[in-house]
């Protein structure tokens, strides 16, 4: 992976959150998205790091994993606008976005739930003989979740090939950790004898290489690693929250945290001519995908509970 | 003829599955010595990669087993308590449930959730109890409550080789069951069939779970006034709603007896679907458990909770106008 390519899946992922929130702006998208602006070095690195047979799981924020995973910007845009084209066929929207053929498991609306199933999967996908990892997205609210510390057992226990991603972006919506989690996130992981690290998740190469050691490590039968990718959110934690405006962070603290841009750190480790060909490809590529989601066709009613199972059965009608 | 126990039926099920296909593995906890016999001689036939003891980890476990269905296995899960349902409620109604729709169709999460011993067994109290199988039928996972040995080894093979979440619930009452049959006439059972243990013309009783057993003695007691038909739905979600209409056609009466509480409980939907939809000659009837019920620990307060051979009795003969 290249300084370049590094470069490419950040402002990918920058560009699509920006036209994310016009479109929720002018009610193309309903329900509202859980922007992950600022947070794109996590995703970009991680991502990096992994195999295009790997697999993730996601969180609630999620549109970036899923990008930086390899899934279809087009698709996955029109998944936010509920169109049949859309990744999951418009039944997931933003926080169930999923694409199982670019490696992702879904994105999760349940704080934590998420790290289980990646574990559970890199455990199976060991059983089968191959040395594929799975990688578990979660936020720093997270590791206050019963589910996610067993497991960190779980995972310790039987060495399962996890790495353990937590996205440290100093919010739990608007709770700060000092707020909301006795101890840390690293001694959690040291509570469970789990290698960990606290990465900058603002600097994607730095992600990047924490990664690709924790994979190794995974792969080669060393069990979990757990990174702690210390980022911030640059905007809000929905989109709701233009509406109701809660307070729970000062302008200097987004100031200081909007300084450290990882689309400028990592912008500035290619050639300017570089950057700015990188910046028209990916504004032509995301306008493409605004177009196709807007000229995709809506969902027909009658087929509300498509998919509500696996085998095909049919539900009953909800009158007669 | 081998007489083949409820609880050996569920062993053998399990046992033939893993033989059958080795994507199914099992986890839970105390499974490798077989705590509750399901998994007997399980560990020493198939090893510890299929046979997982698992720390005391419910929630982490169960989507565990959701994540590693994603990706290709078929995990079935024991718990030893069916209160433990309620804590990981989470992990099965919202997750392993919802992960077909919400995906469009591009996942399929084949776990079995195996229950051996659910509802009372005498003096086991309040959080040993329950026997939580409307919950399930409600959110709309497959939900199935074998009656019998043969039905419980043929839709626990059925559930494990279904796509979908499935929780079979083994109720404590009928696992001391015995059914004389030839091991080579065992074979799946499609869910939402049901089963007609003893035909009538006067009155329908749905009975579920154990409690099948307890109406067909009902029946022998009032066969001289009374002809009554037990019909068994065996799975509760999805149900046989085109069987109880055609007994309904023929007795135009019915009785529901249930081991879960009265509000909202399976017994409700029978009878409201029978009222809108099939030929009912009668006011239909419903036996349970009562609304709210929490299982004391006293035997005696424990049986006043559990619908009763008497209340069934009671209700049948008010059905039929005797």
């Amino acid at each position: 992976m290249t300084a370049a390519d590094l470069y490419r899946t950040v402002a990918l992922i920058r560009g699509f959150e920006q036209r994310a929130v016009e479109l929720v702006r002018t009610g193309v998208i309903s329900g509202g998205i859980h922007p992950c602006t600022g947070q794109e070095a996590v995703a970009a690195g991680t991502c990096a790091a992994l195999r295009p047979d790997d697999v993730i799981t996601s969180t609630h924020r999620g549109h970036g994993h899923v990008l930086a995973k390899g899934a279809d910007p087009a698709r996955m845009m029109a998944e936010l606008a509920g169109r049949t084209t859309g990744l999951n066929q418009a039944r997931g929207g933003s926080m169930h976005a999923a694409d199982f053929g670019a490696g992702v498991l879904g994105a999760n609306a349940i704080v934590g739930a998420a790290v289980p199933i990646a574990t559970g999967a890199a455990w199976a996908m060991r059983q089968q003989g191959s040395d594929r990892v799975a990688l578990a997205y979660f936020g720093d609210g997270a590791v206050s979740q019963g589910v996610v510390l067993e497991t960190f057992n779980l995972a310790a226990l039987w060495r399962v090939p996890v790495v353990l991603v937590c996205e440290n972006n100093g919010f739990a919506t608007s709770m700060r950790p000092a707020d909301t989690m006795a101890g840390s996130v690293l001694g959690r992981a040291a509570a469970f004898g789990i290698p960990a690290s606290a990465v900058d998740g603002m600097d994607p190469q730095a992600v990047l290489d924490a990664t690709a050691e924790a994979a190794d490590r995974a792969r080669s039968g060393g069990g979990p690693t757990l990174l702690e990718c210390v980022t911030f959110r640059f905007d809000a934690h929905h989109t709701w929250e233009h509406t109701a405006r809660p307070r729970y962070r000062t302008d200097d603290e987004v100031a200081a945290g909007r300084a450290r841009d990882p689309l400028e750190i990592q912008g500035a480790r290619i050639p300017a001519a570089t950057r700015a060909a990188i910046d028209a490809e990916t504004a032509a590529l995301l306008d493409e995908a605004v177009r196709f989601a807007l000229d995709s066709p809506h969902p027909d009613p009658a087929g509300a509970l498509d998919h509500l199972y696996a085998t095909g059965m049919r539900p009953r009608a909800g009158a007669l | 003829m081998p007489n083949l126990s409820y609880l050996k039926a569920l062993n053998r099920a399990i046992g033939d599955e893993m033989e059958r296909d080795p994507a199914v593995c099992v986890l839970g906890e105390d499974i490798g010595v077989a705590v509750t016999y399901a998994t007997a001689g399980l560990l020493r036939r198939f090893g510890r990669d299929r046979v997982l003891d698992t720390p005391i980890s419910e929630q982490a476990f169960t989507s565990f087993a959701t994540g590693a269905a994603m990706a290709g296995m078929r995990p079935l899960i024991e718990f030893q308590i069916p209160a433990l349902l309620f804590l990981v409620f989470e992990q099965i109604a919202n997750q392993a449930h919802k992960f077909s729709l919400m995906t469009g169709g591009q996942t399929r999460v084949p776990v079995t959730y195996l229950l051996p011993g659910s509802g009372s067994r005498d003096s086991w109290a309040g959080q040993h109890s329950d026997h939580p199988y409307s919950l399930f039928a409600h959110v709309g996972v497959k939900t199935v409550v074998p009656a019998t040995a043969s039905d419980a080894y043929g839709l626990l093979v059925t559930a494990i080789r279904d796509d979908d979440p499935v929780v079979v619930f083994a109720p404590s009452g009928a696992l001391a069951s015995r059914e004389n049959i030839d091991f080579d006439a065992l074979a799946p059972v499609p869910l939402g069939s049901g089963r007609v243990h003893r035909s009538g013309t006067d009155v329908t009783v749905v009975a579920v779970g154990h409690l099948v057993h307890d109406a067909l003695a009902v029946a022998d007691d009032l066969a001289g006034s009374v002809s009554v038909e037990v019909f068994d739905p065996r799975s509760l979600y999805p149900f046989d709603w085109q069987g109880l209409a055609a007994s309904l056609e023929r007795t135009g009466r019915l009785v529901v007896v249930d081991d879960s509480n009265r509000t909202c409980g399976i017994g409700a939907e029978i009878v409201a679907t029978a009222a809108e939809e099939m030929r009912l000659t009668a006011p239909p009837r419903r036996v349970t458990r009562p609304d709210g019920a929490v299982l004391p620990f006293a035997r005696e307060l424990d049986l006043a909770c559990q619908p009763t051979r008497g209340q069934l009795r009671a209700a049948v003969e008010k059905a039929v106008g005797v």
